[in-house]
């Protein structure tokens, strides 16, 4: 059971208290797009072993949706932060450089 | 209109601690801007008390403002003001982005006196409801079990909880049973 | 003949003496005694038959890693299966039946196997049971299971009551033996908030038994000092009976807690589940005294050393009249000491080292108590228990040279740390080869949520084994628990010089086939030496694989006692080091925890929540029929005396055709999407336009996912210029909520739009009917004719008295208005509905009538019509699809190839050639078959009902080119009987032009 800490209201949730939401930081590719984007948008997704990034909501709390960065092997969390950004944040990608030198995460680094 | 009826009129346990279903409260869902003047000068107007702090819960009587997520407030009344309120804050804010329902109907609010008061909200939340970590001027949102619920203190052991109108009977049967009085933990 | 001493035993009362009974026998305990003690005490030694060769079993340690000592607790509503006896602590009136065994314990037909055995061997289940398949069921399959298995599991309802707990604790203390509460005391002064949990009733652990002093006292009186400075701290909960179960991720600990199994009274929950939140934990979890492997050592009055000290010591029991010691290091030798105390003869201390001499040693040769060294047991002799035991040299091949005789073995094999707690979550071990046993690496301790480790080994369970090393290992663990030095000091105690064990792990060292075979590892699957070493010649090499192949490890025990033992047995067999073969994997919990904790209070009423809409009385007092929609009950129909329930819904029905009737639809979700935006935002949701709708107005809408299925479906309706209403189905209230804050929170956040969800903020109700117009203007209030509320609009406004929104809009197809008033007043508004109705003949209907209107209609219903994997193009939905929007959820993947296929199965309506009705589900025969042999199919049923209104079977369902192939008749499975044929036909059987709903 993980506990994530809700950068809307502060709580350090239960994960009871939470719903996953899969993974983080994609785009949306709608009508125009090509058969290779919307596959890559609907269907590919990461399977880390490591650092990785993903959505949750605080469901049984502010309703407010988050994003985690979190450690797929040691389950460390390395900060949530909220939703509302389409990258990770520069504090977070600050955290991983000296927790997980040389980390990567799709474009990221 | 009739005599507006509460999901459980009536329904009270008493164990370790005392339940009581409180009968209806007036409950207006304000979303917006809390940081906006015009919708914290409101907020105070209609309610009575200060705006809360993030997770405040500033209660007075049947009064109050609770902070439920960054943009949204929860203000209590009594319930036959709800509506008022409601247009009251609609001719505040006429012109700015917020929503202001009544949702006084769609909750069921119970209360939990007494020493064993804590104990019996912690065999149903993962919240840390130590002394230590929770007191009055706070509202917790959380679960009961299966369902979501808040909650706030009105005094050292004394809750008051609000549910869905639709599970109140889950939620008063849960509390009833946790508050046996052959189930205490004897632990806060 | 194993008996209560006439004095002693530190933790019975001999002044509250306890009957019980044991297989309908009548026995006397006395209170502190455990089951395990009291049958001791009785002259019990058997108590159970081994899993495989029911083979007799007895006693052999008195804690939690008991392997034999299982029984059938309680009766009928009570009985709980595979009870430890040793854990299992005594009451009046305990009743206790031992288990796997038939026809009685004594004489059991069973025990036929043991000379089976040779027959029996490692893997034997995969061998033999292979082929041919019948015989699995008529020949493999019955001999299982009248064979194996332990407890019978219990048929009748669990009588008793369970509950959680939750807390959040500074530092989680798991074991009250002194390593925890000087753990707990320190975290507990320096200001940590603490919870110390202890598995058995009393706190202490060995040390009192092993004639401990600390502090300069004897251990009991620094236990009870300790206890008393623990209770006086407000930030310290202390608690026996508690069992650390699990540590799990960031700090999340099970812990179960016996409240009331020591003493059933009514009412008491049975159990507690702990759901613990601790920043970090020591695991003081003390350590394991391991059997030595020798044959026949698996007879009843073989025991291990430490508990046939503890029988002595903690409940006055001698385990028999002359006792022989065999060991490999000098702590059995305090069993010999605690023996001859207690006047039991002590024939012999055999010890397997070449060499006795430590201070230990000594002081039981001083008492003239004869010692062997490199001296090991060749064999127990005895048939149902032991009369003696053969002596051989350790390092010989067991030649016997000498036989004593005896009613006792008691046998030490050294000891292993409990290290279960800290493997749970990863933490890992290091072979400690000086002392033979696996302990802690403090480097590699499961990591928390901050990455760095949140679990502390403490004193026995860290393989500190003496008094002041585990006293003073507890403190540095609570101070590296608080991450701090503390401003306290460890309690100190004089530690008694040991000399270093001598792995022992096969007696004699080259025992040959004959006496491995007799060896045994794991009492209580029946796993030999002889099973293992098979096993690494068959080439099962990795540990876990040869736990599963030889059941070694398995069941209720997990191999408390057998794991190392095993594991250093197929490491020889390997032929590689102990270290490199590893364990198997540490799962929790700890000991087996029951059921009903896990469940906790979710049973009876409060298994589920159940949503009642505001007139739930009104519909249970009025014979409804229940049906559960999602955690929702609503009424199927309301049957009236003497009808079926299908009499009632063609009632139903029909009253709503040719009357008016009452539906209670409060449980649709209502959303409201307020703002600026919320227009742009509505356009994205819904595959039509609900930006252009006007207020006042209603529209039908769809909601597709992303990947672009149909999702939801619901009336829209606009409240104002920059709010509206969205309705949706029951089951979509909570998650199309949800969907919308999704997409506003994590995609359009700079868009301005609010939502709510006010579904239980009102009462709803459908007055549905020719004659629903009349009844309600016969209720007063607002204007509701055709010219004032026309058909897909919506007003506010009076009903009688009551405030109302009222929405034209038809589920049905006849004229219909459905109302919403707070749901305070809900239920008055329904009586005033029914009341008024009388003169209308105005009754309710349930959701099955529902169902039918709405299929008579060839309306869709979530659910049925779609499964996930529907397109709104599957349906004939496309007029409700915006041709002209660039962009809404699901556009895009519905222009995939898969989603434009002329191929998927499409919406028509089927009727029955003679009029019956199809089944649900059943799928349209297509010809040939498909490479699994099974006959094609071209379309399968949605919705099928009996329509009361046309008085025969209507269906709707998909089907290959359906729209294309109107009046084909085609044939649809039938489970139990021929196939049915039917037309298709289009889909609206009544009314098709809509004239009904629109007066």
């Amino acid at each position: 059971m993980l506990i994530l800490h809700c950068p809307h209201c502060g709580i350090d949730c239960d994960e009871t208290e939470l719903s996953p939401g899969g993974e983080a930081h994609i785009t949306r590719h709608g009508p125009g797009a090509s058969d290779e984007k919307v596959e890559e948008y609907l269907f590919l997704r990461e399977n880390p072993k490591g650092v990785h990034f993903e959505r949750w909501r605080h469901s049984m709390g502010c309703g407010k949706w988050f994003h985690a960065a979190r450690c797929t092997m040691t389950l460390e969390v390395f900060g949530t932060y909220p939703a509302q950004t389409t990258e990770p944040p520069e504090s977070i990608r600050k955290i991983l450089s000296e927790k997980r030198p040389g980390w990567s995460w799709r474009d990221f680094a | 209109m009739s005599e507006p009826q509460s999901a459980l009129p009536g329904a009270a346990f008493t164990g370790a601690a005392q339940i009581t279903e409180t009968g209806l409260r007036g409950m207006i869902t304000l979303k917006g801007d809390l940081s906006a003047t015009k919708l914290k000068n409101i907020a105070k107007k209609v309610s009575g008390v200060d705006m809360p702090e993030k997770r405040g819960a500033n209660i007075k009587g049947d009064n109050g403002l609770c902070w439920m997520a960054p943009d949204e407030l929860l203000i209590l009344c009594p319930h036959m003001d709800a509506p008022t309120i409601v247009t009251q804050i609609d001719k505040a804010l006429k012109g700015t982005h917020y929503l202001a329902v009544n949702v006084s109907d769609a909750r069921a609010v119970f209360r939990v006196d007494g020493q064993g008061a804590r104990e019996v909200l912690a065999k149903l939340t993962p919240a840390d409801l130590h002394p230590d970590s929770f007191g009055p001027g706070e509202i917790r949102r959380t679960r009961l079990a299966q369902v979501p619920a808040a909650f706030w203190m009105t005094g050292p052991q004394t809750f008051e909880i609000v549910c869905f109108r639709s599970v109140a009977q889950y939620v008063f049967d849960l509390l009833s049973n946790a508050a046996k009085i052959q189930a205490q933990v004897d632990y806060f | 003949m194993s008996k209560r001493l006439a004095a002693g035993g530190r933790l019975i009362d001999r002044a509250i003496p306890l009957d019980f009974t044991f297989n309908n026998k009548r026995m006397h305990g006395y209170e502190g005694d455990t089951l395990g003690s009291a049958l001791l005490a009785n002259g019990q030694v058997l108590v159970g038959r081994s899993f495989k060769y029911h083979r007799p079993r007895g006693i052999i340690a008195s804690g939690a890693e008991e392997p034999n000592g299982l029984v059938n607790l309680g009766s009928g509503r009570t009985l709980e299966p595979n009870q430890r006896v040793t854990t299992t602590e005594l009451f009046e009136g305990l009743r206790a039946e031992s288990q796997n065994h038939w026809p009685s314990l004594e004489f059991d037909i069973g025990a036929i196997n043991t000379h089976l055995s040779r027959f029996l061997p490692a893997g034997f289940y995969y061998k033999m049971f292979m082929w041919p398949p019948v015989f699995w069921k008529y020949v493999y399959e019955p001999f299982i299971r009248a064979s194996a298995g332990l407890g019978r599991a219990p048929n009748a309802r669990d009588a008793d009551t369970y509950e959680h707990f939750n807390t959040t604790v500074d530092v989680l203390v798991i074991g009250g033996g002194i390593a925890g509460l000087q753990a707990a005391k320190a975290a507990g002064e320096n200001g940590a908030r603490v919870l110390l949990v202890e598995q058995t009733a009393h706190w202490g652990g060995r040390a009192p038994v092993d004639g401990a002093v600390i502090g300069g006292k004897p251990a009991d009186a620094w236990i009870e000092d300790t206890i008393t400075d623990l209770e006086a701290m407000d930030n310290v909960h202390i608690r026996t009976r508690t069992m650390g179960a699990g540590v799990y991720d960031h700090g999340y600990v099970l812990a179960h807690e016996r409240i009331s199994d020591h003493d059933p009274r009514e009412d008491r929950p049975r159990h507690r589940l702990w759901r613990i939140r601790a920043g970090q934990v020591i695991t003081a979890t003390g350590a394991i005294e391991r059997p030595l492997s020798f044959a026949g050592n698996d007879l009843p009055g073989v025991m291990l050393a430490s508990a046939v000290r503890d029988y002595a010591v903690n409940y006055g029991v001698s385990t028999g009249d002359r006792a022989v010691i065999v060991t490999n290091n000098d702590d059995a030798y305090r069993t010999a000491l605690a023996l001859h105390e207690a006047g039991t003869t002590v024939k012999a201390v055999l010890d397997a080292r070449t060499q006795a001499a430590g201070r230990l040693p000594d002081k039981v040769r001083a008492l003239g108590i004869r010692v062997e060294t490199g001296t090991g047991i060749a064999k127990v002799k005895g048939v149902a228990r032991v009369d003696g035991v053969a002596l051989c040299a350790q390092s010989g091949n067991g030649s016997v040279t000498e036989e004593l005789s005896c009613d006792t073995v008691a046998m030490s094999g050294g000891w292993s740390p409990v290290v279960h707690l800290w493997s749970h979550c990863g933490g890992k071990l290091l072979w400690d080869a000086d002392r033979a046993m696996f302990r802690p690496d403090p480097d590699k301790a499961p990591t928390g949520a901050d990455g760095a480790g949140f679990v502390h080994a403490a004193g026995a369970a860290n393989g500190e084994m003496s008094t002041g090393a585990a006293l003073a290992d507890a403190h540095r663990a609570a101070a590296a628990a608080m991450g701090k030095k503390l401003r306290t000091k460890a309690s100190t105690a004089e530690d008694e010089e040991e000399m270093p064990l001598e792995p022992v792990w096969l007696m004699p060292q080259g025992a040959g086939d004959a006496l491995r075979s007799k060896t045994w590892l794991d009492f209580q699957n029946d796993v030999k030496v002889t099973d293992v070493q098979l096993a690494a010649q068959e080439g099962y090499e990795s540990v876990e694989h040869t736990k599963r192949y030889t059941t070694l490890g398995m069941a209720t025990d997990q191999g408390k006692t057998s794991n190392i033992n095993g594991l250093a047995i197929l490491s020889k067999s390997l032929g590689a080091d102990i270290p490199n073969v590893g364990t198997t994997t540490f799962r929790p919990p700890y000991t087996p925890i029951s059921m009903g904790a896990i469940a906790g209070e979710a049973r009876g009423k409060i298994f589920q929540p159940l949503r009642r809409t505001p007139l739930h009385d009104w519909h249970d007092r009025n014979g409804a029929h229940w049906e559960p929609v999602g955690h929702w009950r609503r009424p199927y129909a309301f049957p009236r005396d003497g009808e079926t329930v299908e009499q009632a819904v063609s009632r139903e029905v029909k009253n709503a055709r040719e009357a008016v009737g009452l539906l209670d639809a409060s449980t649709l979700g209502k959303i409201i999407v307020k703002g600026p935006d919320a227009g742009r935002f509505l356009d994205m949701m819904y595959t039509n336009m609900m930006s252009n709708l006007a207020p006042g107005k209603c529209r039908y809408g769809l909601m597709c996912s992303e990947n672009g299925f149909l999702i939801d479906d619901g009336v829209v309706a606009r409240i104002d210029d920059d709010t509206w209403l969205c309705h949706t189905t029951t089951g979509g209230a909570d998650s199309i909520h949800a969907h919308m804050e999704e997409w506003l929170q994590t995609e359009w956040w700079d868009w301005k739009v609010f939502t709510a969800n006010v579904t239980e903020q009102y009462a709803q109700i459908a007055v549905v009917g020719p004659e629903a117009r009349a009844m309600l203007e016969g209720m007063g209030g607002m204007d509701l004719s055709a010219e004032a509320l026309p058909f897909m609009q919506w007003r506010e406004g009076k009903i009688g008295d009551f405030d109302a929104h009222v929405f034209r809009i038809s589920f049905s197809g006849e004229l219909s208005f459905e109302i919403a008033v707070p749901a305070s007043q809900g239920r008055a508004f329904w009586d005033a509905l029914i009341k008024e109705g009388a003169i209308y003949d105005a009754m309710p209907y349930g959701t099955e009538a529902l169902h039918v209107l709405r299929a008579e209609k060839g309306f869709i219903m979530i659910g049925d019509e779609t499964d996930g994997t529907v397109i709104p193009q599957d349906l004939g939905l496309n007029w409700a699809i915006s041709k002209k929007k660039e962009d809404f959820l699901g556009k895009r993947a519905q222009e995939r190839s898969h989603m434009t296929d002329p191929g998927r199965w499409k919406l028509v309506g089927l009727e029955t050639v003679d009029g019956s009705v199809l089944q649900d589900g059943a799928y349209a025969i297509a010809d040939g078959r498909n490479a699994n042999g099974q006959r094609n199919t071209q379309g399968r049923v949605t919705s099928t009902y009996y329509s009361p209104t046309l008085g025969r079977g209507i269906a709707m369902g998909l089907v290959l080119n359906g729209p294309d192939r109107m009046d084909e008749v085609i044939s649809f499975t039938r489970i139990g009987g021929e196939p049915q044929k039917a037309r298709i036909v289009g889909p609206v059987f009544y009314d098709p032009e809509g004239e009904k709903q629109n007066v």
